[in-house]
């Protein structure tokens, strides 16, 4: 029987998942995003499994917005991968060191 | 059940392959197919939890566009592949280290919790015509409508970032400039020469 806590696990799974991929690819900005985007998807199963346990609607109402957010974040964050592509002809995150003090 | 089960197994195991390839593709290309595989098997198991309506706002908005958003990106920029990956083995521990310790934490909290209450047992029964995008709706229009204008202030708030970051001024492009057409005065682009009348010889 599937309930609550299998779908706990599974989106644990993901989320530690993402997360080492965020520590591994730590040269890639585009992969980073993409496990940004995979962390997300592991805290939106959480809501739903909750909201179907619970039976509250409410909880895909904030998956809902979750995924809007998310969309605007993609949208601005390879933006701003594109200008930095241009400036600089790399997308090293070890290379941005220039804010450094 | 048993049927649903295998189900939701099957599909889980294929995200959470999904989800490896993604983070330890080689190429970005590679990489973008892993996650619109990922997004489709999450899509399943929402469908499976009864969120049909966000199943199917995962596949469209998050496939349709997110992905192919990344994809063009991802094509635009011609990325040197090895040595972006040049860095991996050096985190690698690192990262590994982190996963183990996140895991045995999560463990312990769903794991363990879930045999002193009574979460195993599966989720209830939904009533008889219960329709998931109809509830979602009328929750949404309703009690979340504040929230609900204000993602759409935000999703114009990236339209007007994203052009505004990546527009730029190519020189030597010949555009008109309407201000200084509507400020020019006659006297600077017409002179009136006093001169006599020429005479027949």
């Amino acid at each position: 029987m599937i309930g609550l806590q299998h779908y706990l696990v599974v989106s644990a799974m993901l989320f530690v998942l993402s997360l080492a991929g965020i520590v591994v690819n730590r040269r890639n900005l585009i992969l980073l995003l993409m496990c940004i985007e995979l962390m997300l998807l592991a805290v939106n199963f959480n809501f739903i499994a909750f909201s179907r346990y619970l039976g509250d609607e409410t909880g895909q109402v904030f998956v809902f917005f979750i995924l809007t957010v998310a969309a605007a974040e993609a949208a601005i964050g390879l933006a701003i991968l594109v200008v930095l592509f241009r400036n600089r002809r790399s997308i090293a995150v070890q290379e941005l060191n220039t804010l450094k003090g | 059940m048993l049927f649903h089960s295998i189900l939701f197994y099957v599909f889980a195991a294929i995200m959470f392959g999904a989800a490896l390839g993604v983070v330890f593709s080689r190429n970005p290309v590679h990489a973008v197919m892993f996650l619109v595989l990922t997004f489709f098997n999450a899509a399943v198991l929402w469908l499976m939890a009864e969120a049909e309506f966000l199943a199917i706002v995962l596949v469209l908005v998050y496939v349709g566009a997110v992905m192919v958003l990344f994809l063009f990106v991802v094509m635009m920029l011609d990325v040197d592949v090895e040595a972006a990956q040049r860095g991996l083995t050096r985190f690698a521990p690192l990262g590994i280290g982190i996963a183990l310790i996140m895991v045995v934490e999560l463990i312990q909290v769903i794991w363990l919790r879930s045999q002193i209450s009574q979460t195993s047992s599966g989720f209830a029964a939904t009533p008889e015509g219960y329709s998931n995008t109809k509830a979602l709706g009328s929750v949404l229009y309703t009690e979340h409508v504040y929230a609900f204008e204000i993602a759409a202030v935000i999703l114009l708030l990236a339209i007007v970032a994203a052009i505004t970051l990546t527009m730029r001024k190519r020189p030597g492009l010949k555009v008109q400039d309407i201000s200084a057409q509507v400020a020019v005065r006659a006297k600077d682009r017409v002179r009136i020469v006093k001169m006599d009348a020429e005479k027949k010889s």
